[in-house]
């Protein structure tokens, strides 16, 4: 069962702005029903002061889709069609008390109709319709949709561009492609400030920066999926752990074990190797 | 006020006399069977008591039951003990729409080295025979197929598969843990090694299950320790649930005739009247073998999450094989690998019977439930006319 605010039960029981304008001066659609959920946002748009007089929504998904939609309807109507562009998916998320993390994909949704809705009222093509790489072939989510979410929402794992895109939560195997991707924006962001990394470090000093760097940095990511792990021993350069909870049963359970040992590279020391005891 | 709990084959109720006859044991009679005091000691006699009890539902004599702590756990050890007691074969057979308790154990196996064969399904949900037949070698060590499916109800052909793994002298495991209770049982006929049952699927409170095990099957224990359950399930006896499984499985004894009469009674009244009444509309899986209490429905363009939220408003209890009501951002991998299409497995709702249920609740669904569906059909982008995108069946086994 899902947490879901009251204000989010309230807009998904009475949702305000349900359905389709006639001939709309801007439409929007995004998503698709293999996804699991899908919005079309239709807009009145008064064409001298550029002013949102009117928009509907029809959503294809869960509570918080068609909450996130018609919260989306409500927050543009009465502004300027550039004030619009301005309302980010935290927005959406915000007026509704929060949402889930697994359900933040929904208030991106949102933002990416408002997107195209007034990209075609401009009467442009969709900004990201041409030339986008597919990263997520389950859930097609492209390189550029997964960077800008990443870069709006601060995102720093994959776990959570998964949240918010769902890219990497079907089969999974575009998740190296993901990390690459967020090593590269973070990078690119975070560079000059990364903390030294200790030349030589005491085996005493190094275990217990290992037990620091999984207590602080994997353990809580892990459990935030239901996941966690144990560290079992350290030989060497040798990192044994197992993986608890939901990593147990996990089919990518290999790209984590990856993931940690990376982390670890980074942080402690670059011969790292992470094996499941 | 209490709902109406249409959720039978997630957990059920505990039986007022299941319960009523567990209470002396969570309060004064606290004893440890393995004690040599009287006080403790004389609790064994009614293990033993309600162990007949299980053996008696599904004619089994009673040192071929084993109480276990749930359905996983007598799922894992069916398997496990057949792994460990036939150490050179190395090839497990078992089908895509099990039990997460049978199918990641099955997986977590073939990551240890193992291989394993998923069986697929046809759109009805039913086992190709001929293909499972051909599955079978010389390395296969077991073979674990349920009952019948916890999603849709469909019912395998477990005495067909038996007899064939009988004469290739192959352990056969299946998950039962759905049909106790539901359909009869009966062991001296139905060719089958292992079963598994749960104790909290017929009226029986949650951490108790049994595993049967026929007498002359190799045997290597899950839980090692005490010599509790004759040295093959060590740890202290869950003495009120192992009791209140006994009562359960004679009350369900007692009423299985009736019972099957009454709730698939109901459930057909449900099943023909949202159909009439919600265009685009199907049932998923086989009808003609199928458990007596359950129904999955597939209502076309809508999310199964929203169809769950809107019958919370009216204390209505199911569930649904969407993806957006497990955490998981993929719909269910029974439905996925029956091919049910897209625009319908988003919309699956299962409802789940009891004896417990009466006419009137079903008749408060069949009233409740069209203007749910057309009222997220309204708010839906997709419609029959309006699905402008065709939904291939995508190869999604990671298998």
């Amino acid at each position: 069962m899902w947490e879901y605010t009251e204000k989010v039960k309230d807009f998904f029981l009475h949702p305000k702005n349900a359905g389709e304008i006639e001939n709309p001066d801007g439409v929007g659609e995004v998503g698709s029903i293999l996804c699991g959920d899908a919005l079309k946002l239709s807009l009145r748009v008064n064409n001298e002061t550029g002013m949102i007089i009117d928009a509907k929504f029809q959503t294809f998904g869960c509570a918080s889709a068609i909450a996130s939609s018609s919260v989306l309807t409500e927050l543009i109507k009465g502004k300027t069609v550039d004030e619009a562009l301005k309302i980010t998916n935290q927005d959406i998320a915000d007026y509704l008390g929060g949402l889930p993390p697994e359900k933040m994909h929904c208030s991106v949704m949102g933002r990416e109709a408002l997107e195209a809705a007034i990209a075609d009222y401009r009467g442009e093509t969709r900004p990201l319709a041409v030339g986008e790489k597919i990263i997520c072939k389950c859930f097609e989510v492209s390189e550029e949709k997964i960077r800008r979410v990443v870069t709006e929402n601060h995102l720093t794992n994959v776990e959570e561009i998964t949240n918010y895109t769902k890219a990497g939560g079907g089969c999974g195997a575009c998740i190296p492609a993901i990390e690459a991707i967020l090593k590269d924006i973070l990078q690119v962001k975070a560079a000059p400030e990364r903390p030294p990394v200790p030349k030589k470090l005491t085996n005493l000093q190094k275990i217990a920066l290992i037990e620091d760097v999984l207590e602080k940095e994997i353990r809580p990511r892990l459990q935030a999926d239901g996941g966690d792990l144990e560290l079992i021993d350290i030989e060497g350069n040798r990192v044994i752990i197992a993986l608890r909870a939901m990593c147990v049963a996990c089919p990518m359970g290999g790209v984590t074990i990856k993931g940690i040992e990376e982390k670890l590279r980074e942080l402690v020391s670059e011969d790292i190797i992470v094996v499941e005891g | 006020m209490m709902p109406i709990y249409l959720d039978n084959n997630a957990t059920t109720a505990i039986a007022p006399e299941v319960l009523d006859e567990m209470i002396p044991y969570l309060k004064d009679l606290y004893g440890n069977p393995s004690s040599m005091h009287t006080f403790g000691g004389q609790l064994h006699r009614q293990v033993e008591e309600a162990r007949r009890k299980v053996a008696s539902l599904i004619n089994a004599a009673p040192e071929e039951i084993i109480f276990t702590s749930c359905g996983t756990e007598s799922d894992n050890t069916a398997i496990m003990s057949t792994v460990e007691s036939y150490p050179q074969k190395r090839h497990i057979i078992t089908t895509r729409v099990e039990h997460p308790a049978v199918l990641n154990f099955a997986k977590h196996l073939a990551r240890k080295g193992h291989r394993v064969t998923f069986l697929p399904v046809d759109t009805l949900g039913r086992i190709d025979m001929q293909l499972f037949s051909r599955s079978l070698d010389d390395d296969t060590a077991i073979v674990s197929i349920m009952y019948a499916n916890n999603e849709t109800g469909v019912i395998f052909p477990i005495p067909q598969i038996g007899e064939i793994l009988r004469e290739r002298n192959i352990l056969f495991h299946t998950d039962a843990v759905q049909v106790i209770g539901k359909v009869p049982i009966d062991v001296k006929k139905l060719p089958v090694d292992l079963l598994s049952l749960s104790g909290h699927k017929l009226h029986a409170p949650k951490g108790v299950g049994a595993l049967y095990v026929r007498k002359g099957t190799r045997f290597y224990p899950y839980m090692i320790g005490g010599h509790q359950e004759h040295g093959r399930r060590a740890g202290t006896e869950n003495i009120a649930s192992i009791i209140g499984l006994g009562r359960a499985c004679d009350l369900a004894r007692e009423n299985l005739a009736n019972e099957i009469a009454y709730v698939s009674s109901l459930r057909d009244g449900l099943e023909k009247a949202l159909l009439e009444r919600c265009p685009d509309s199907r049932v998923n899986g086989e009808r003609e073998h199928r458990l007596p209490n359950t129904t999955n429905i597939s209502f076309d363009y809508v999310e199964g999450e929203a169809i769950l939220l809107k019958l919370n408003e009216f204390d209505i209890c199911a569930s649904s094989g969407s993806a957006c009501t497990t955490g998981a951002l993929e719909p269910s991998h029974v439905l996925r690998a029956m091919g049910v299409p897209f625009t319908a497995i988003h919309g699956s709702i299962r409802f789940s019977l009891s004896r417990y249920n009466e006419w009137t609740e079903i008749d408060k669904v069949i009233e409740v439930m069209p203007p749910i569906i057309r009222e997220l059909r309204t708010l839906s982008p997709y419609g029959r006319d309006r699905l402008g995108i065709c939904a291939p069946d995508r190869d999604v086994s990671t298998e």
